[in-house]
């Protein structure tokens, strides 16, 4: 032990600026979410994959654990937000239980094969419908439409839509929609992609990049988390139907999930729902729900 | 129709983006490294200290905290590296330097007392003795784990994906998304890119090490 007392300054010294690196991307996930009961009466035709689930009575479902407002994972471990709900809103119906669903974290890259390989029962993750994706999977939805948004500093008053983003470092994540958007659309943009939104909004606090784009809900949690030091430019460029993956071909299973997503959107679970989560980020009511796509 | 050959121009300059990385880290660590060797062997206490201290926070930190360090950190203490690769190829030249540094270093412990009495007994300062007798004949015996260092290093590369670096691994999550049928073949493509630079590394390490051995 000779040199115990500077190892341990500097440990602390690095700890503390990783915390505080760290410290946009932690946040609280929203008020308490309405209780979803279970439909113990519900009945299924024998070899549907609802009957399977049902006759388990417990479901695996993908989501994102770091999108504030649609799906945050807790440090206790829980995991809120919007998406959340509309999985428990489906397990409800399949007479499963909010406590029996269990969630697994699924990123951007690897949603396909989780559903492809069954590791999980359906995916509401932010879910992007495009028919790329539909090549290997298929979606039941869409229960809610996004749109690409800019996020800027509270005080930059330079950006006000996606072509003034020409010349200007703008940050998003590696293979999502919104980046092959800038890429494809804005090419007079330059790009800056991490892996996660967060780390976007580190480097957009120190400066690194000059905005940062997604889908609007996304980044609407991030201002939340801002302390005001971030702004929504508020001028939706896109549409991004939020769609629930699932195995491809399963088409009982995809008309059970739309017939669900329907039921809530008429009887008022679904904007409970929505203001329990994403609404009490952005304080604004629930919107209109979206019209499903039964293709 | 296939998603490898249809984002070749991408992918060949993901894999230049790695293949700099790597080499400029490793040349960096390299140099840094032998350098901290020196000290960790120097016959001044304080240099000892500084380079043992440098080399037991480095190694026993994660890569993903010290590229966490110099991304976000360094801009806390208004040092800020508007060019991320720069960023990267810093944190990993600091990390790869504490296991170069400790590689050199069992390297110069291999060589004979005699060597370094006889050395400074002809009269050579300890920086001469060390730089013309002690250190040639110390990397003639560190080449393989020189070498295992190396290609750790090639793919801790990997990790500057995650820090706004569109290297091999950042193209994985780009690509898989956007050809989100083809999934397992970007996987696969990526990782025979790596084995692209870290085979050849391994067989020309092997014959570096039989060219260069030290008979006894």
């Amino acid at each position: 032990m000779r040199h115990p007392i500077p190892r341990a300054v500097f440990s602390a010294f690095a700890l503390a600026l990783v915390l505080s690196a760290c410290s946009s991307g932690a946040g609280t996930g929203g008020t308490t979410a309405p209780t979803v009961t279970a439909d113990t009466k519900a009945s299924f035709p024998a070899g549907s994959t609802m009957a399977r689930l049902q006759q388990a009575g417990k479901v695996t479902v993908g989501t994102k654990f770091d999108q504030p407002g649609f799906g945050l994972r807790s440090p206790s471990g829980e995991v809120q937000g919007f998406d959340v709900e509309i999985a428990k809103i489906i397990a409800g119906k399949l007479g499963i239980a909010p406590t029996d669903v269990n969630f697994v974290e699924t990123v951007s890259a690897n949603r396909e094969p989780f559903i492809q390989n069954g590791q999980v029962d359906y995916v509401v993750a932010t879910y992007t419908i495009n028919d790329d994706r539909k090549k290997v999977i298929d979606f039941a939805g869409p229960y809610y439409v996004a749109g690409q948004d800019i996020m800027v500093k509270a005080d930059d008053e330079s950006i006000n839509g996606p072509d003034d983003l020409a010349g200007k470092r703008v940050c998003s994540v590696d293979g999502s929609t919104p980046a092959e958007n800038i890429r494809t659309n804005y090419p007079d943009a330059t790009l800056t992609t991490f892996d996660v939104y967060s780390k976007c909004a580190d480097a957009l606090s120190n400066g690194q990049v000059d905005a940062v784009t997604t889908d609007n809900v996304i980044l609407t949690g991030l201002v939340s988390q801002s302390n005001d030091a971030f702004k929504l430019v508020g001028n939706p460029f896109t549409e991004e139907p939020y769609g629930i993956g699932l195995k491809k071909g399963d088409d009982e299973f995809r008309s059970f999930i739309n017939d669900a997503l329907e039921e809530s959107f008429g009887n008022g679970t679904w904007a409970a729902a929505w203001d329990a989560t994403a609404g009490a980020i952005t304080g604004k009511p629930a919107p209109e729900p979206p019209t499903i796509d039964r293709y | 129709m296939n998603v490898l050959t249809d984002n070749a121009g991408l992918l060949f300059s993901g894999f230049l983006k790695t293949l700099q990385l790597s080499v400029v880290a490793g040349v960096g660590a390299l140099i840094i490294g032998t350098l901290l060797a020196g000290f960790r062997v120097s016959p001044i206490p304080p240099l000892r200290a500084a380079a043992t201290f440098y080399v037991e926070v480095l190694r026993n930190t994660p890569l993903t905290a010290v590229f966490f360090l110099v991304v976000f950190g360094l801009p806390q203490l208004d040092l800020t590296f508007q060019n991320f690769t720069y960023a990267a190829m810093l944190a990993l030249t600091l990390y790869t330097a504490a296991f170069v540094c400790e590689v050199v270093r069992s390297g110069i412990n291999s060589v004979s007392m005699g060597q370094a009495e006889a050395a400074r007994a002809l009269g050579l300062t300890f920086r001469q003795s060390l730089r013309e007798v002690i250190l040639p004949q110390a990397f003639r015996t560190v080449v393989p784990p020189l070498g295992n260092v190396w290609i750790a290093l090639v793919k801790n590369s990997s990790i500057a994906a995650g820090f706004a670096v569109t290297e091999l691994t950042a193209l994985v999550g780009r690509l898989a998304n956007t050809n989100a049928s083809q999934v397992l073949v970007v996987f696969g493509g990526v990782a025979a890119a790596y084995m692209v630079i870290t085979v050849p590394s391994a067989i020309g390490v092997n014959y570096l090490e039989r060219r260069v051995a030290i008979l006894r």
